[in-house]
């Protein structure tokens, strides 16, 4: 399997050439570039995955790990040193499969969107640097490899959020994407620091004495290691940069901030899985209440969100909650109870990106149309854009837990595990999983249904896309349709045996019936011209609803942390000390030096007399010091 | 002749050619001969030392030579080079050769300005062969003087004074470093000026070393920035003309960082054991202290000056932390600091030179205006704050895993705190690449600015491909200054385990 080196190799090929003559090139070429070579990428990664799962099972029933390349890239001493490499087991090369789809489909609908924008070669050229930056996260050998990719496809997103650099609100979103993940990569740094120091290595599979040796250190480095998961993942409280990442180009948010570095974090926690079952069970299931409250949390906020790439935005925090909770109810049991939220959680980790991605693709075809994020601008525009509108009800369908969409049976997967870790919180995911059909109906009916904005689809007929935008759309939502059906369980899970994915009956029907209302009372509230109910609760709460929508204040909080607390209480007054007391105190010795020479200076007076009362008071003190010394 | 003295003898031809041109056309080509020649030479030794490491040369200085100079004080110009100062000449040569290009128009006293800047160039190679303490103070001295008229005669700003502070505060060091020097020679037995002679001798007494090791630290410790001596930085940075503040962040404060590990911590083990945490602590707020402050800087030297104290405290940070993995990413950071601060400055001058003003409230839009020099300055911000595949990286987490070695909370506690500057580093570079680079310009004047010329883009690149290079490939450096780490670090872990 030497050859998957290449899926690494040609993105970064095409970024430098994109990137060093992409100016001279025509938009054309340099998209067509950037697009054949995403091609060849998706068709080896395809073949990867063909090639890793037809290899015959070990002789335990896993699939082998395989390391076809690794080198050492940066040595520190003996046994620590950041190698790089290209790992293959089965999330890595699931992984692939997910990246190079997505990236592809999204670098032909970006022919569509992104026409005759300036800068159009430096898109591509920072695709490519994402997509090479995000595959060589997944294939890491080791953890500081994940690290080095981690910061770059951070780098990645802060140049493709600032793609309008000339936009205010997309600078400081790129900014405050980039510093929030830093703040928590600093958690990850330091987590995969403590790792080294104890364990005795950066690799995912240390040796049994290092780990005895660590294991009373392990549960903190995993902690702090997902510190930066979260912070990647959009986990609460770090999920403040998500929704203003939604500055950036469109087929960007769907294919990073949707479908692939959001979920780093998820990937990172699956990644270092064993270690967390055996060392750190109660650290995951802290994770999982991050996850439960940030999907609950961000859910609420989506449900009052009006601009629609927001609401695409929160239902994206919820749903990698969701993937969190489901990794985090893992328990060491055996057979396949234990381990069961892994799979569910890198099934939906799976269905999620596709139908994820379709959602914001078809949001971008209608941004494309009305030229507009706002929800009060669209309205009826199922007549105009059918293929957008039927390919968003499938991915709605499908994320709302509908059978026989994809998302019905990861989510199903998911609820299963939650109520065998506790019926509690099997409970709270099946109520989130109905503020999700809501809050996606929601969306569905305010776009295409609901009173239009005849006033303004008049001036500016909305039309559907090229098929450049619209094949990309078709291809996702097949994904999706049939997604579902791929028999998951006997290419990834918890213990790395096949598995056979069987639906809880009870857990099903009622996840279903949950969805089915919650959609119900979507149509009731929203499929109409007028919204009576809604407005009368928005009234009724206007507090709660206030709060909903500034998404209850987080920002604002942040906001007080650094501006007012790191800018205006540490770094003014350090500057200050530094320019008056530090500073001061060189300026004041100069000073003394200066001012001790101009008050010795008048005794160099040239005056006879003055020197001869000099000279006399000296002759009088020294011989007055011999005397009474002797 | 030893291949070692060519770089101090270059210099000194480059020196009699200057003063012997007369016209702007032949200053510029002596320059680009001389600093060709330098780089030239600098490379080749590199993989002529690389070769000869990998035959299994095992001494510690390679190309060693030593005449005697002053028999009385046994004072020799005794030449040698270790992984360390080959990858500083190497480092020192890149400067120079594209800080020539990057004052290639620059008015007025042309020939006046190179011939300074020569001189200062001169030091700074001798330093970095020297190892023999009194040529290497001599060299020293050498690099420092000319910075005063470089920033006063050619400066901007507030030339005068900021010339007049970092004479007499770099000054000021060096008379503590004299004190030591002499204290180390005398302390010694008077045998001997030799460094490697000195460290095998290793019998100064333990009370003088508690004394001058404070002493020689301070005194190179000035030139690296090393809080609460570092206020030169901020305003001589300002002041400095665009090459020469490259070559002073480049290199000249790495001068500090050497002389601290070879001379003062080398020569004097118990002298460090027991100075070593307080100068810890020291340098651990350096480097968050420096940060800190430089987010709320106006001017955009003045943010880079103070970034230069955060980082060049990480420089002594990491090698008060006395392991083989810190004291190697010391260097790399020496290395790093170097490579992208020179970038950073040059791209600030030029610039400058077009908006003649560094007040990050007048800049904005720079982007679209000048895309080339605003796309380095993004390079540049981003080797700055660490983005892997750029030098910063690689030199942050040599420095951070080898602090890690140390298991007590007194260290622990020192290398998280200097952690954070990584999100603050953040920051401040973000802020500023927002402010002026993106939005709109909003001054129509800036509006009919050009970009690059042919000799600023050579410089900004030249620089560019050294700090990719060295993030991309960094395990021949790193091993390279390992090697060369190794002997000295485990002279001072037997006495400081």
């Amino acid at each position: 399997m030497e050859y998957t080196i290449l899926i690494l190799l040609l993105p970064v090929l095409s970024f430098l050439l994109l990137a060093l003559a992409g100016m001279k090139m025509s938009h054309r070429v340099s998209g067509l570039i950037g697009t054949v070579v995403l091609g060849a990428v998706t068709a080896l990664s395809y073949m990867a995955a063909y090639d890793y799962f037809s290899l015959p099972r070990q002789a335990d029933g896993t699939f082998a790990t395989l390391v076809p390349w690794n080198a050492v890239w940066l040595p520190f001493t003996e046994s620590l040193h950041i190698d790089m490499g290209v790992l293959l087991d089965p999330i890595s090369v699931m992984m692939l499969v997910v990246i190079s789809t997505v990236s592809f489909m999204v670098h032909i609908y970006s022919f569509g969107y992104m026409k005759g924008e300036r800068g159009f070669q430096r898109y591509y050229a920072f695709l490519s640097l994402f997509t090479f930056s995000m595959l060589g996260l997944v294939v890491a050998t080791n953890i500081f490899q994940m690290y080095v990719f981690w910061e770059l496809v951070g780098v990645s997103s802060y140049l493709l959020i600032g793609f309008y650099y000339t936009k205010p609100e997309a600078i400081a979103a790129s900014k405050k994407a980039f510093i929030v993940t830093r703040f928590a990569d600093l958690g990850f740094l330091i987590g995969i620091l403590i790792y080294g120091y104890y364990v005795g290595t950066f690799s995912f599979t240390p040796t049994e004495t290092g780990l005895m040796q660590g294991a009373m250190m392990l549960p903190l480095a995993l902690g702090l290691m997902f510190v930066g998961g979260a912070g990647k993942s959009a986990m609460f409280p770090l999920h403040i940069w998500l929704p203003d990442a939604m500055e950036g180009p469109t087929p960007v948010s769907a294919l990073i901030h949707a479908a692939t570095m959001v979920v780093a974090g998820v990937y990172q926690v699956a990644r270092m899985f064993p270690l967390y079952i055996a060392y750190a069970p109660e650290t995951l299931h802290i994770v999982a209440y991050v996850g439960a409250f940030t999907a609950f949390y961000a859910a609420s906020v989506a449900c009052v969100q009006s601009d629609i790439k927001r609401v695409l935005a929160f239902s994206t925090i919820s749903q990698i909650g969701f993937m969190m909770v489901a990794l985090g109810v893992c328990t060491g049991a055996p057979s396949h109870e234990g381990g069961l939220g892994y799979m569910a959680s890198m099934f939906h980790l799976f269905t999620h990106a596709m139908f994820k991605a379709l959602l914001f693709l078809g949001a971008g075809c209608i941004i494309h149309a009305v030229h507009s994020n706002e929800m009060s601008t669209m309205g009826g525009l199922r007549k105009y854009m059918p293929v957008t509108h039927v390919t968003f009800l499938i991915a709605c369908l499908a994320i709302s837990g509908i059978p026989p969409f994809s998302g019905f049976f990861s989510k199903d997967e998911i609820l299963t595990a939650c109520f065998a870790f506790s019926p509690v919180m099997g409970w709270i995911m099946t109520l989130i999983a109905g503020m999700t059909a809501f809050y996606m109906f929601r969306l569905y009916y305010g776009i295409f249904w609901g009173r239009e904005n005849k006033e303004l689809h008049a001036a500016h007929v909305p039309h559907e896309s090229p098929l450049s935008m619209t094949f990309p759309l078709m291809v996702l939502a097949a994904i999706t349709c049939v997604a579902g059906f791929i028999p998951f369980g006997h290419f990834v899970t918890g213990d790395g045996l096949s598995y056979d994915i069987h639906l809880d009956a009870t857990v099903a029907a009622t996840s279903c019936v949950v969805a089915v209302v919650a959609i119900a009372l979507a149509t009731f509230m929203y499929a109409r011209d007028t919204q009576p109910v809604a407005d009368a609760l928005a009234r009724r709460f206007p507090r709660l609803h206030e709060a909903a929508y500034r998404r209850f204040y987080m920002d604002e909080a942040w906001l007080f942390v650094t501006k007012r607390i790191i800018f205006r209480c540490v770094s003014r007054p350090v500057a200050w000390f530094d320019r008056h007391v530090v500073d001061g105190f060189m300026n004041f010795l100069a000073w003394a030096a200066n001012a001790s020479g101009e008050e010795v200076q008048p005794m160099q007076s040239g005056r006879i007399q003055a020197y001869v009362l000099w000279f006399m008071a000296g002759i009088i003190v020294l011989t007055l010091m011999l005397l009474l010394c002797v | 002749m030893n291949i070692l003295s060519l770089f101090v003898l270059i210099p000194a031809l480059m020196l009699l050619g200057l003063w012997a041109a007369r016209s702007i056309n032949q200053v510029r080509g002596v320059m680009v001969a001389g600093a060709s020649a330098l780089l030239a030479l600098s490379v080749w030794l590199t993989v002529a030392y690389l070769q000869a490491r990998g035959a299994g040369e095992t001494a510690e200085m390679l190309f060693t030579d030593s005449v005697m100079w002053y028999a009385p004080l046994h004072i020799c110009y005794s030449v040698g080079v270790d992984g360390i100062s080959v990858v500083m000449l190497l480092l020192s040569a890149i400067i120079v050769f594209t800080g020539t290009f990057a004052s290639w128009k620059l008015q007025p006293l042309t020939k006046e300005y190179f011939l300074w800047f020569t001189l200062l160039s001169t030091g700074v190679f001798g330093f970095f062969i020297s190892t023999d303490l009194f040529t290497m103070f001599m060299f020293y001295e050498v690099a420092l003087i000319p910075m005063y008229l470089l920033i006063g005669v050619w400066g901007s700003g507030r030339k005068e004074y900021a010339a007049m502070k970092l004479t007499l505060m770099l000054m000021g060091g060096s008379a503590f470093l004299l004190i030591g020097i002499l204290g180390i020679y005398y302390g010694a037995g008077a045998q001997t000026m030799d460094v490697v002679e000195l460290a095998r001798l290793h019998n100064i007494p333990e009370s003088m070393q508690h004394v001058f090791f404070p002493a020689v630290f301070l005194g190179f410790g000035v030139l690296g920035a090393l809080f609460p001596f570092h206020t030169w930085s901020p305003d001589g940075h300002a002041s400095a003309p665009t090459a020469v503040s490259m070559l002073h962040a480049g290199v000249l404060m790495k001068l500090g960082g050497y002389g601290c590990f070879r001379v003062a911590m080398y020569l004097m083990p118990e002298g460090l054991a027991a100075w070593g945490d307080f100068f810890l602590v020291l340098t651990t707020i350096s480097v968050v202290y420096g940060a800190f402050s430089a987010v709320v800087q106006t001017d955009l030297k003045y943010i880079n000056a103070y970034s230069s104290v955060s980082h060049c405290g990480l420089v002594l940070f990491a090698l008060l932390m006395m392991t083989r993995t810190s004291c190697t990413g010391a260097i790399l950071q020496m290395l790093s600091h170097g490579l992208m601060t020179a970038l950073f400055f040059a791209l600030i001058g030029m610039i400058y030179g077009r908006t003649h003003t560094r007040d990050v409230r007048e800049l904005s839009g720079l982007m679209k205006i000048m895309p080339f020099l605003a796309v380095g300055y993004v390079v540049a911000g981003l080797a700055n704050l660490g983005l892997p595949g750029l030098s910063g990286f690689v030199a942050e987490m040599t420095v951070f895993v080898g602090s890690f070695e140390h298991a007590d909370v007194f260290h622990r506690t020192c290398t998280i705190i200097a952690t954070t500057s990584i999100v603050v580093t953040a920051v401040y570079i973000l802020r500023v690449v927002g402010k002026i680079l993106f939005g709109t310009c909003q001054n129509p004047a800036h509006l009919k600015l050009t970009d690059a010329t042919w000799d600023e883009r050579l410089a900004v690149i030249c620089l560019i491909v050294c700090v990719a290079g060295l993030g991309l490939a960094p395990w021949w450096v790193s091993d390279a200054i390992g090697g060369s780490v190794e002997p000295i670090v485990s002279h001072l872990l037997v006495l400081n385990p």
